[in-house]
């Protein structure tokens, strides 16, 4: 597995999509939490709360889960577009040890600097807004929230991309599951409607960044809910690709 | 050992067969070609010997083992199938380096078959703006990295310009006479004839010939004589056998001494006296012409 990781390393590293991806996420990460502070504490007069401060600058989260699932869906499906899968699977012919190289190396990448942009949003934040008390714990916590939020989106794309084998597809599909379906999930009707939407994908994964809890879940079972569809998507591409011709 | 040992082996996709009960051995020290019309199956068995394509049945095993048990394949086997099959945004270097890296291979490697096959000088460009024959190259480079014994080449000479056939040409030949197993596919004879030592023939998926050039040239097909004289209606009427064409005469089943022979005592001059050897290419069309997928 350290040779397959090294590989994966060195593919993912090398290409420009990646660089791309990372920086848009980091950006919007930063440049959401700027506006909105700013825009806060302008209109408010007085002073912002430290939780609320918070709550404004991971507000990037939404957006660079798209980034992050792009990033997730192009390290599997820029190989089958290319037909460099058939290289990588004649180096590593065992499919899953392929797979899982992949996986290990985006979440790895992924934890890392989402979590860093994260903590540099809260930064930023706060030195816009100026809240009288911030406490650093929830911060800290708030940051790898949105760290492993955004890393499990990406994971997403990742098993889209495995599923679909194309990257518009798998891109598509990532937006509707991460964006759409969920505002939509949350117009059912009923007790019965309610439960489901708060079960469905994002709303649930979401409560891992906000800390706040909806009517069934809380921050980390919503976020294992969340893991739950992701982990789906990555087997269901995995029993793909263990069967199918290459 | 036997490199490569296919027993019979099937691929079917849907109703249409690629692949039917295909056994053949592929052994070391020489150039085998795969030959057969394009559709004739030669690639999906490439794919299903790499353990890209699953075979619908039957086996083949890579010095005796299936391809996806051996620890580090690209130490075993180097195989060039698309050359464009590669992602265009990474660097030549970075490209091996990856492929390296995944079979414990050392990075020093990488710059050792770069300069193999001639591409040092663009190692840190963007392999996107590789021209064919440098796209060719670099996959050679791939299939080289883990010094296999064992070497597969799809259609390595397509869409080459006669120098780059050249070297493809030189370079398995090489690989060959230092006691590795080539095994290079191609649809077109001529180039087979200049390439193998021994021949593997497929069409629509089934064995055709599995036998030495030289055999399956004296096997398949008849050289003739060609006559050319002023006076050729003369000749043909002295000699009967000869097949009439336009300008020349053919004729099969007698030597230039017994033709000359028979022109001299008669007084007629000749403008030509050829004993044409039988081509590959005739071989070939004779043996596939009923197994062609696509005729014109």
């Amino acid at each position: 597995m350290k040779h397959i990781l090294r590989s994966e390393w060195t593919k993912i590293r090398s290409v420009r999509s990646t660089v791309w991806t990372l920086t848009v996420t980091a950006a919007l990460m930063l440049g959401f939490s700027a506006l909105l502070n700013a825009s806060a504490r302008n209109t408010s007069g007085g002073p912002i709360p430290g939780d609320q401060t918070i709550m404004l600058s991971l507000t990037g989260t939404l957006l660079a889960s798209l980034s992050m699932a792009t990033l997730g869906v192009l390290v599997i499906s820029s190989e089958y577009r290319t037909g460099a899968i058939r290289t990588s699977l004649m180096a590593v012919p065992k499919r899953m040890s392929l797979l899982t190289g992949k996986i290990v190396t985006f979440v790895a990448i992924s934890l890392a600097v989402c979590t860093v942009a994260a903590a540099g949003a809260i930064g930023v934040g706060a030195a816009i807004s100026q809240p009288p008390s911030f406490e650093l714990g929830e911060a800290a916590r708030s940051a790898l929230g949105s760290g492993l939020y955004l890393t499990a989106c990406g994971l997403f794309g990742l098993g889209l991309g495995t599923l679909v084998r194309h990257t518009p597809g798998a891109i598509v599909s990532a937006i509707a599951l991460i964006l759409v379906l969920p505002t939509i999930a949350n117009q059912l009707p009923g007790e019965w409607g309610r439960t489901v939407a708060e079960h469905f994908t994002t709303n649930a994964g979401l409560l891992i960044v906000s800390g706040q809890a909806n009517g069934s879940l809380g921050p980390w079972s919503g976020f294992a809910v969340y893991l739950a569809w992701v982990a789906l998507a990555i087997t269901a591409g995995a029993a793909l690709m263990r069967h199918r011709d290459a | 050992m036997t490199a490569i040992r296919a027993r019979r082996l099937s691929k079917r996709y849907g109703g249409t067969t690629a692949v039917a009960d295909l056994s053949f051995d592929v052994e070391p020290g020489r150039v085998t070609g795969f030959l057969g019309p394009n559709g004739a199956g030669k690639s999906t068995t490439m794919r299903m010997i790499l353990g890209l394509d699953r075979p619908s049945g039957g086996s083949v095993l890579v010095d005796g083992r299936p391809y996806h048990e051996l620890r580090h394949p690209l130490r075993k086997v180097g195989a060039l199938l698309d050359a464009k099959a590669v992602h265009g945004g990474r660097s030549a270097r970075n490209h091996l380096l990856a492929i390296a890296h995944s079979n414990g291979i050392p990075a020093s490697r990488v710059n050792e078959v770069l300069e193999t096959v001639g591409l040092r000088e663009v190692a840190g460009r963007r392999i996107g703006g590789f021209s064919l024959g440098m796209s060719q190259r670099l996959g050679i480079a791939a299939a080289l990295l883990g010094d296999p014994e064992i070497l597969l080449f799809d259609e390595p000479v397509n869409g080459l310009d006669p120098d780059g056939i050249l070297w493809i040409r030189t370079f398995m030949r090489e690989l060959a006479a230092e006691g590795r197993t080539v095994f290079v596919s191609s649809h077109l004879m001529s180039e087979m004839a200049q390439t193998a030592d021994h021949l593997i023939v497929i069409g629509r998926g089934s064995l055709i010939a599995d036998t030495s050039v030289t055999e399956f040239i004296g096997r398949s097909s008849q050289g003739y004589v060609r006559v050319r004289s002023p006076r050729l209606a003369e000749v043909a009427d002295l000699i009967k056998v000869g097949e009439p064409h336009p300008g020349h005469l053919r004729v099969t089943g007698m030597s230039t001494l017994e033709i000359g022979t028979i022109t001299a005592r008669a007084g007629i001059p000749l403008e030509e006296l050829t004993y044409v050897r039988p081509s590959l290419e005739a071989a070939y069309m004779e043996l596939t012409k009923d197994s062609l997928e696509y005729t014109s």
